[in-house]
């Protein structure tokens, strides 16, 4: 421990400023969880499986069409299993010919060969199904966040679980049933006609011409994860919607090394409209219209027939692939199923933390004043300590953007469990040294120096446990384990720099001493 | 200068055949309960849904599941829950959506003209896959803790205070567990969370009466006393602080149990058997186990005399 009073002084004075810096304001520091302030928790199931089938399907399909197009006959090219599917060629005679249209199909491996009966397998690259299967999660996420923000909740959190689970935790939410149906539904994706003769500030102030609407499109900055809403005022015509539209795909811009594009393809029917389109609009911009959210709006430059179209920029591959990622996300990518789902009223979540936290300040209060009656002014002492062990652990558990639940209280009540005993440990201690005979200031040495080997022992064994339980537990049982773990720290701090420079400030400033309120 | 006690000296190891005979029986009767009554689970650990409702006017839960009985649910247990008013109705897991599950409800509630307004104030729904994980993450989380505390005990201090800490948490467990069967209480995640406060505190109070006997034994007047004397000194000198923080904790709790409201009910119950049993087991099982392991093991291997001289002090308190 460091002899000098002012060091120790100046390194309570530190951590006390940088708690109470994150601490305000109080109201946004720290997160209630759902059983606290009501909202709803749900847990989905992304059946990734289905995704890898569908892309199999269309592989298959896409192989059919390719041995169609030399001229070959095939007899059977159908799926067999999750990510493979077989090639039954009508005669052995082009085999040669198959294996050329196979090797184009660079993620598929060939299998299962037999050149007698023209039939071969075609798997799927198990790196390239793992890719499929993180892709069907991501897009869901993508998707549901992309619905969430259009219903406008406050913070919420979505993110991914695991490997093929999605968390959407949404607090403070009034009408659960609406969010839930919200989160069910497709999304949709239309193209719109840009008005580039409108005026989008005029738009913004609320002069949104007849016939059209205003849009806008978000950008994020990489650095500063700042979010930008750039307005846009589009025909409220749609156009074309998602329905039409068959795949999104990144691929390098061969225009411009190191940047990447995004293709799209449309359906037979689609493709045929889009012409149409592009043929009537060539100069003006197309906006394209994800849940109501503009993604990009490129110009025109010529009819575009066929049904593919490129959307160009200054794309990195992840701008690229988010781009794709959006567009497809015009479905979700694999049908999703609710594995967990807590939806707590916002009237019981308030009924809740308010008899809850009134029967934690009454069992805190209690503790106070038993310290202060028991100790008096060592007890004072101990019960500063108490509320700066306080505000360490809330600090920090808004530092670590921590969420405080139920059983985090629980966590909490603990610790201050363990930080009341810490300096019962070191009270107790003092008074046995001077029952026998030491003079007040070597009994404050020598009940420190020895209480606080114990302290370290019982909290550091506490705080192997709360580590244990944060690796092996799931959210409720980690939410415990931080702000057990967090409170432990905190008070091991408390005991070891300020309960001590209290009695220091109290004792040891003074010549004589002649005995300590205890 | 107020003091419970002044320089104590009771004999608790002394008495440690018969705490070891009150262990064994409330152990039994906890596994007895557990065996027969079983626990009861709340659907975060079986799966199935909850929904809590709560009235305008106070329903009796007949009419509740007539109403249910009309869509198939008449055999959903239903409970009082904090008020008169307020219900919780739980299914198990079925085919439909909770949200579906829901609507038809809150459908069968407003139908029925007998129980007026409602409204329903929160829905739970586990799948049976997150039930089964939750189940395992608890029982893994609980032993997991317990060998890291054994690790922990058996690096600073030595392996026999390790094995007996770990068996005197594991007792404390038994007996929280068995409490709430008896109780007719539900295991639930803040259950499992209060579990694992009590393994802590436990711990917490082993640790302070193994700390004290590892720094009487580095002492010169230590030498030569029996075992058993060091560990019963070891107690008495910690005594005060265990009963001041155990009444500390144990009236936290209390009040948390009494006015916590429902939803800490069963928390707060845990908390309350354990601060008890984790206050009793620091003496009666975890320094108890230790002394009689170290008179076995110098029973054992000590030499012809020094067996006779501290077998024979043993003997006399014992």
């Amino acid at each position: 421990m460091p002899r000098n009073l002012r060091t120790r002084a100046a390194i309570v004075l530190v951590v006390l400023i940088i708690s109470l810096w994150y601490l305000y304001p109080p109201k946004h520091s720290i997160n209630l969880g759902l059983d606290l302030q009501g909202g709803i928790h749900l847990v989905l199931g992304v059946e990734t499986d289905k995704h890898v089938a569908s892309q199999t399907d269309r592989a298959a399909e896409d192989f059919k069409a390719a041995l169609e197009r030399r001229g070959i006959a095939a007899r059977r090219v159908a799926r067999d299993g999750l990510a493979s599917f077989v090639v039954e060629l009508a005669s052995p005679q082009s085999w040669n010919d198959a294996l050329t249209v196979a090797g184009e199909f660079q993620t598929f491996d060939r299998s299962n060969e037999d050149q007698a009966a023209g039939r071969f397998t075609m798997t799927m690259q198990s790196r390239v199904v793992t890719r499929l299967r993180d892709d069907a999660v991501r897009q869901g996420v993508e998707t549901i966040r992309n619905r969430v923000d259009q219903f406008g909740v406050a913070e919420p959190t979505i993110t991914r679980q695991g490997t093929d689970r999605i968390l959407i935790q949404l607090p403070g939410v009034q009408d659960p049933e609406r969010a839930k149906a919200l989160i069910g539904k497709t999304a949709l994706l239309e193209f719109k006609l840009v008005d580039d003769r409108a005026d989008a500030e005029a738009a913004v102030q609320g002069r949104v011409p007849d016939g059209d609407e205003l849009l806008y499109q978000r950008r994020v900055d990489k650095q500063t994860k700042a979010e930008r809403k750039i307005p846009y005022v589009v025909n409220k015509r749609t156009l074309l919607t998602g329905a039409e539209l068959t795949r999104a795909e990144v691929n390098a811009d061969p225009n411009s090394p190191g940047n990447w594009q995004v293709g799209i393809e449309f359906t037979a029917n689609g493709a045929r409209i889009f012409g149409e389109i592009t043929e009537q609009n060539v100069g003006r911009h197309l906006a394209i219209v994800l849940d109501g959210v503009l993604q990009s709006a490129p110009r025109i430059n010529e009819r575009i027939p066929g049904g593919r179209a490129v959307i160009t920029g200054q794309f990195t591959v992840d701008d690229a692939r988010d781009l794709a990622i959006v567009l497809r996300a015009g479905a979700l990518p694999a049908p999703v199923t609710v594995l967990e789902e807590r939806t707590v009223g916002p009237s019981l979540g308030a009924d809740s933390i308010r008899q809850g936290m009134i029967a934690i300040a009454a069992s805190a209060a209690a503790v106070v004043v038993f310290m202060l009656i028991y100790y008096r002014l060592s007890g004072l002492i101990a019960d500063v300590a108490l509320i700066l062990n306080l505000i360490i652990l809330l600090a920090c558990m808004a530092a670590f953007g921590a969420t405080l639940t139920l059983p985090g209280i629980a966590g909490i009540a603990l610790t201050i469990g363990m930080a009341v005993d810490t300096n019962i440990l070191i009270f107790e201690r003092i008074r046995e040294e001077m029952r026998v005979g030491k003079t007040p200031r070597a009994a404050i040495d020598a009940g420190f120096s020895r209480a606080l080997r114990t302290i370290i022992d019982t909290h550091l064994t506490v705080m192997v446990t709360a580590a244990i339980l944060y690796n092996f537990g799931t959210g409720p049982v980690k939410g415990f384990a931080v702000s057990l773990f967090v409170g432990l720290a905190a008070s091991l701090f408390t005991a070891y720099f300020f309960t001590r420079l209290l009695f220091d400030v109290v004792y040891m400033g003074r010549r004589r001493v002649e005995t300590i309120s205890i | 200068m107020i003091e419970i006690f002044r320089n104590p000296n009771y004999n608790f190891i002394g008495n440690r055949r018969w705490a070891y005979l009150l262990s064994g029986l409330i152990t039994l009767v906890g596994l007895v309960s557990l065996f027969t009554q079983g626990l009861r689970y709340d659907i975060d650990f079986t799966g199935g849904t909850l929904v809590q409702v709560r009235f305008e006017k106070i329903p009796t839960v007949a009419a509740i599941r007539h109403a249910l009985s009309r869509i198939g649910m008449g055999e959903s247990i239903i409970q009082e829950f904090g008020s008169t008013n307020e219900f919780i109705i739980r299914a198990p897991l079925t085919s439909t959506s909770s949200e579906e599950l829901t609507k038809k409800v809150e459908k069968a509630l407003g139908d029925e003209p007998e129980l007026g307004k409602s409204e329903i104030r929160r829905v739970e729904f586990v799948g049976p896959q997150v039930g089964k994980e939750l189940q395992w993450q608890a029982i893994y989380a609980v032993l997991f803790g317990l060998v890291g505390i054994l690790l922990y005990i058996a690096l600073r201090f030595d392996l026999k205070g390790g094995v007996a800490a770990v068996v005197a948490v594991f007792h404390d467990v038994i007996v929280c567990l068995g409490a709430l069967s008896l109780a007719h209480r539900e295991f639930s995640l803040p259950v499992l969370a209060a579990l694992l406060t009590i393994i802590g505190y436990s711990v917490n109070d082993t640790i302070v009466a193994y700390d004290r006997l590892r720094e009487n034994r580095g002492k010169t007047s230590a030498r030569g006393r029996p075992f058993a004397l060091q560990m019963n000194d070891a107690v008495n000198q910690t005594l005060s602080r265990t009963i001041l923080t155990a009444l500390t904790v144990f009236f936290s709790t209390a009040i948390l149990l009494f006015f916590g409201g429902k939803t800490l009910e069963d928390f707060a119950f845990v908390l309350f058997v354990g601060v008890i049993t984790g206050t009793y087991s620091t003496t009666y099982v975890a320094a108890a186990l230790v002394v009689d392991w170290t008179l076995y093991v110098e029973g054992r291997v000590g030499t012809r005399k020094k067996a006779v001289a501290k077998g024979g002090e043993a003997r006399k308190i014992t």
